[in-house]
């Protein structure tokens, strides 16, 4: 089956107005994302295959877009 | 001056377990002079204003504040993360639901050891079997489950099999902290210091647990035994702020017995306590320090180290942590030897309201 990644049940994103940034936030841990991680986690809704994440993405990025969807992945924090 | 991530929310110190590692303060705050709902929303709005984005909702054990729904609700109304720490005691499938509709993000579980006859003698009540209902109920529920085990010379050559007891319960996390020793866990200190020989085998059980399991082992070090302190809080008044249940507001969860005059959220804003009280100003940064931390290269890294164990150990919480092997109090730590029995901690707070429901 094709893999729409989505955020999992363990991890919120949201932006944070005090910081000026956007926060991946999990059980133990906050993950400040930089613009083009919290730009590629913000597409993750289950519904956008890798293809067309990347799509949506600045042309040139796709091994790395794949690269860091798959280490979130390993993570725990995309399913 | 940087703002706090992070609240430990102590909802009440109302608990039906005794463990007498308990990092509490020993003069448990009674259950009428708890903060009301109202308050708790005024403090978790203010809080999340200033930068807090993360709430540790615990206590004692915070399924004994009945409005830990509303409670719940206000966190994630104000986009704060939150996770219930929570003995399990009374964490039925509605209950749980309950706090999951009002926006709950994740459970930690305790256990106090891996057998039930170990586990309720050192939580000093029949607790096991329904931590186990509790195990059930939260991995059906599908949150996010960790599990949460502090270690000390009773349960530590148990670590491999609290392991595969936390596997078994489906947990996704296993946090196995070595005994802090404040509160009820410095009255008990003698009785709960492992030797160094405990640590090293278990270290060694986690160590190969690592290779077996994808669930994540967080072993939480002994500070006594390493000669390196520990951060305290990450520094003090730069990432955390913990509310006590009558409103205090301290730096670190273990400084109520420090000489400080703790600022109260009853009185004053979380944001004028954070950035103006004098008990979060008086070891931020690094210039209070003395020798030998005010010239060290890791001043930055440490801290200093704890300044509740300081004040602890040697009666000055602006001296050198004497966990670390600098410190010319050093000995202090080295002159320690385990064994003994202990004190378990009062089962509630001596007020009206307070739940008997433990056997």
């Amino acid at each position: 089956m094709t893999w729409r990644p989505a955020l999992s049940r363990a991890a919120m994103l949201r932006h944070d107005p005090v910081r000026q940034t956007d926060l991946l936030i999990v059980p133990e841990r906050i993950v400040v994302l930089n613009e083009e991680a919290a730009a590629i986690v913000g597409l993750c809704d289950g519904e956008r295959t890798v293809a067309d994440i990347v799509a949506e993405l600045p042309e040139g990025a796709e091994a790395d877009v794949v690269e860091f969807l798959d280490r979130v992945r390993a993570e725990g924090w995309l399913r | 001056m940087s703002a706090p991530w992070a609240m430990l929310a102590e909802l009440t110190h109302a608990c039906p377990l005794r463990c007498p590692y308990c990092s509490n303060p020993v003069e448990l705050a009674a259950r009428s002079s708890e903060l009301s709902t109202g308050e708790w929303q005024r403090i978790l709005a203010e809080s999340a204003a200033l930068g807090v984005v993360h709430a540790h909702l615990s206590g004692g054990e915070p399924l004994l504040r009945p409005d830990l729904a509303p409670i719940v609700a206000a966190a994630e109304g104000e986009g704060v993360y939150t996770q219930l720490v929570t003995s399990g005691v009374g964490l039925t499938e509605r209950r749980l639901g309950e706090l999951a509709e009002a926006g709950l993000r994740s459970v930690q579980l305790s256990v106090q050891s891996a057998t039930g006859a170990e586990s309720d003698r050192i939580a000093g009540v029949a607790s096991f079997a329904r931590k186990e209902r509790a195990a059930a109920v939260v991995a059906a529920s599908g949150l996010p489950f960790g599990l949460n085990v502090v270690l000390h010379r009773e349960n530590l050559d148990a670590v491999g099999e609290i392991i595969e007891l936390g596997l078994s319960w489906g947990v996704a996390r296993i946090e196995l902290a070595n005994t802090q020793f404040y509160g009820w866990g410095l009255l008990n200190r003698t009785a709960l210091l492992p030797t160094r020989e405990q640590l090293a085998r278990a270290e060694a059980t986690v160590k190969n647990y690592r290779e077996k399991t994808d669930v994540e082992l967080i072993w939480v070090i002994p500070d006594y035994f390493d000669g390196v302190p520990k951060p305290c809080m990450g520094g003090w008044g730069a990432i955390s702020i913990t509310v006590a249940p009558d409103g205090r507001v301290l730096p670190c969860p273990a400084a109520y017995d420090l000489p400080l005059e703790l600022p109260n959220a009853r009185d004053h804003s979380i944001g004028w306590i954070w950035e103006h009280s004098p008990a979060f100003n008086a070891y931020r940064g690094t210039g209070w320090m003395r020798e030998p931390c005010a010239s060290c290269p890791r001043k930055e890294l440490d801290f200093g180290g704890c300044r509740c164990q300081a004040y602890a150990l040697t009666g000055d919480a602006g001296r050198t942590d004497p966990a670390c092997g600098l410190s010319p109090d050093h000995h202090l730590l080295d002159e320690l030897a385990g064994g003994g029995t202990w004190t378990f901690r009062r089962p509630a707070p001596s007020a009206s309201g307070a739940d008997r429901s433990a056997p």
